[in-house]
């Protein structure tokens, strides 16, 4: 299945020296997309973490060593909003597609008939499942936004890229004159750039020279998530520790890896 | 001795136990019927919460289950391709039976994926809404065709019931079923085994998994092949399985044990084929595919779970083992050895689906993720028994009043 090429391609670059592990971006992706904690049926407990909902999810790497030696790192992970992704021809209704001038690939929530095909298909675990009605415990309904319709159950969801804050750039574009195809880079960012307290994520269209995640995702110390398997995300991932850069892929021994620089596609 | 009360709507020349008898046994199976009517109930009413499904494992038993039924139920469709398109004449003695066997099989895989899917119904966007590119909608397209050819291939058995058959309308109706019936065969042998493969291509496509991931020809990855050549080669087995098991509950012979081990013969013939492939593809799995992710052949297996074992239980003692058995003729008239036989062929395409479905997701790609285990709970467990206790009720009701066995009367002879 051939891929189109967009004009605009969004992506992020996220410097894991920079990410401090606080999770205000999750928080923030919470808030935004109207992301239930968790169901009723499981008394708002929320303590499966393999059942809740976490578009973004922050993950531990340990390089193994102990102290003084022992150094921690944390990886945002969002949809990757993969090139040549996994999730989109496997789904049987065409409920997932990567079709739209950005790059980013949606998610149809009305036509989606929750097969969980497109979650086996993602080796990053990135979409989730309603495995019960969204619930939102008395007070947090208060808190809703109206950008983001809630699922239902039996759907599956992921990270959008916070798409509803790319149409309203959009608007505020056409309002001020600006081209909306050419849109000042900080005139568009989802939610969990917004909130990094350590500005630890840089968002912006990859094909835009007047952007810098081009720039940041050619460095040396940039790399996609599991690139060996081609999936081609449009999240890079920086770091100056070669520990961090390593565990980034799957190595066996005598594979190069850690020095060779940026992989941009 | 006093003849049940049902006598008349037994198939002709042919004894049956009594009524009361019978209805306790369906009694029985019917407890397991509705424990999963009630599991049913509760994940169509509350949600697939109620499973042990998680993000990580959206795929479970359940599909496993599916995969591994519709694969012990191609003994309809081979079975069917190979006494009505290549004329193997002794297969009639057993071709009512892999039928019903199959139509069992496909129903209950379709029902259980009603349970499974999160918006049943929008099942149907599946025809509405196709993407021609997913193994899946080819899943979904060939599955439907075919249960409804093996409707087609059921109905004339139902019809041939003693006094079914005495209308005039419906004996003809099933008699012209008959004569059309390699048509059908035809038609079910090309969609069982597309969507066979396909259900096997559905794992081989997954680029993004390196412990399904296969390359193949054309479109379709080597498991659409794999998957089709060990369906035909468990489904006979399994047939046989199904009517020796109808044998040892009513304690009548249904078939010779000659047609019993002709189908276990062709079934042996499949899975030596199948195992010269497998073999074949496990050597380039392990020595292309994981050093191109990275990965070593270590890396994919992990502890007791998700362990070698698996590997070698599925290609040693349900792949070789069972081929020996099934292709040297002094093993194979040996009744024991036949049946262990069978049941390890079966075992093997029930492991294979198993690791497809479920070590695939398990396995971690991110580095610096981990491995988890998935237990499934007691509402999949009632699901997939009601299944098999809607198999069992099935199976009863035409083993008492359909003529499935031909050769029946003539083997028991007591009988008045």
């Amino acid at each position: 299945m051939e891929f189109k090429e967009f004009t605009i391609k969004w992506g992020m670059v996220v410097d894991l020296d920079k990410c401090t592990g606080c999770g205000a971006c999750m928080v923030a992706c919470q808030a935004e997309n109207n992301i239930a904690p968790i169901s009723k049926y499981e008394n708002f407990d929320a303590s499966n973490k393999l059942r809740t909902l976490t578009w973004l999810l922050v993950y531990k790497m340990e390089n193994g060593k102990p102290f003084p030696e022992h150094e921690v790192a944390y990886l945002p992970r969002p949809c990757m909003q993969c090139e040549h992704p996994a999730c989109v021809p496997v789904c049987p209704v065409v409920a997932t597609d990567k079709n739209e001038e950005g790059g980013i690939v949606s998610q149809i929530y009305p036509r989606c008939i929750g097969c969980r095909y497109c979650m086996a298909a993602c080796p990053y675990h990135s979409r989730y499942f309603n495995w019960w009605d969204p619930q939102f415990p008395e007070g947090m309904d208060k808190t809703l936004t109206p950008f983001t319709s809630a699922r239902p159950r039996g759907v599956v969801e992921k990270c959008t890229f916070c798409h509803h804050r790319w149409n309203a750039a959009k608007e505020r574009a056409r309002k001020e004159g600006v081209d909306p195809m050419n849109l000042p880079q900080d005139w568009y960012q989802p939610a969990c750039v917004s909130a990094c307290p350590a500005g630890a994520i840089t968002f912006g269209d990859f094909n835009n020279a007047e952007h810098t995640v081009g720039e940041l995702s050619k460095s040396q110390y940039s790399r996609r998530l599991l690139a060996k398997l081609h999936l081609n995300p449009q999240v890079y991932y920086m770091s100056k520790r070669p520990w961090v850069l390593a565990m980034l892929d799957n190595y066996r021994a005598g594979d190069a890896h850690g020095a060779e620089g940026g992989q941009h596609g | 001795m006093a003849k049940p009360i049902d006598y008349e709507l037994f198939p002709e020349g042919v004894s049956r136990g009594g009524l009361g008898k019978f209805l306790l046994w369906l009694g029985f199976i019917s407890l397991f019927l509705l424990w999963g009517v009630y599991g049913a109930f509760r994940i169509l009413g509350w949600g697939i919460g109620e499973t042990n499904l998680d993000n990580y494992f959206g795929f479970g038993l359940w599909i496993t289950f599916d995969l591994a039924v519709i694969a012990l139920g191609a003994g309809a469709f081979f079975t069917g391709f190979l006494k009505y398109i290549l004329d193997i004449q002794p297969l009639k003695d057993i071709i009512n039976l892999s039928v019903v066997v199959g139509f069992l099989c496909y129903s209950g895989a379709m029902l259980v994926l009603t349970l499974d899917i999160g918006q049943p119904l929008r099942a149907w966007f599946g025809y509405w809404h196709p993407n021609v590119h997913s193994m899946l909608t080819e899943v979904i397209f060939c599955i439907t065709c075919y249960l409804i050819v093996l409707i087609i291939e059921f109905v004339p058995l139902v019809l041939e019931q003693k006094q079914l058959n005495k209308v005039p309308l419906l004996r003809s109706l099933a008699h012209n079923m008959h004569v059309a019936m390699p048509l059908f065969a035809g038609v079910g042998a090309f969609l069982s085994t597309f969507h066979q493969g396909s259900l096997g291509g559905m794992y081989g496509v997954l680029f993004g998994r390196p412990y399904a991931f296969r390359e193949g020809f054309f479109i379709w990855p080597w498991t659409f092949f794999l998957f089709v050549l060990s369906a035909v080669a468990a489904g006979p087995c399994f047939t046989v399985l199904v009517c020796k098991t109808i044998e040892l509950l009513s304690g009548r012979q249904m078939t010779t044990y000659k047609v019993k081990t002709l189908m276990g013969k062709i079934g042996g013939t499949m899975l030596c084929v199948y195992l010269f492939f497998k073999f074949a593809d496990t050597y380039a799995w392990i020595t292309d595919i994981l050093p191109r992710a990275g990965l070593r052949f270590e890396d994919v297996f992990h502890g007791p779970v998700y362990g070698q074992w698996l590997l070698w239980l599925e290609l040693g003692v349900c792949g070789v083992l069972p081929a020996i058995l099934l292709m040297v003729p002094a093993l194979r008239r040996t009744p024991f050895l036949f049946y262990t036989a069978c049941i390890l062929n079966g075992l093997g395409v029930c492991v294979n689906r198993y690791v497809f479905t479920v070590q695939t997701i398990a396995f971690p790609a991110m580095p610096f993720d981990k491995w988890y285990t998935y237990v499934p709970n007691w509402a999949e467990i009632a699901t997939s028994l009601m299944i098999l206790a809607y198999g069992a009720v099935v199976v009863s009701l035409a083993y008492r009043y359909l003529p499935v066995f031909p050769q029946e009367a003539g083997l028991n002879k007591q009988d008045p």
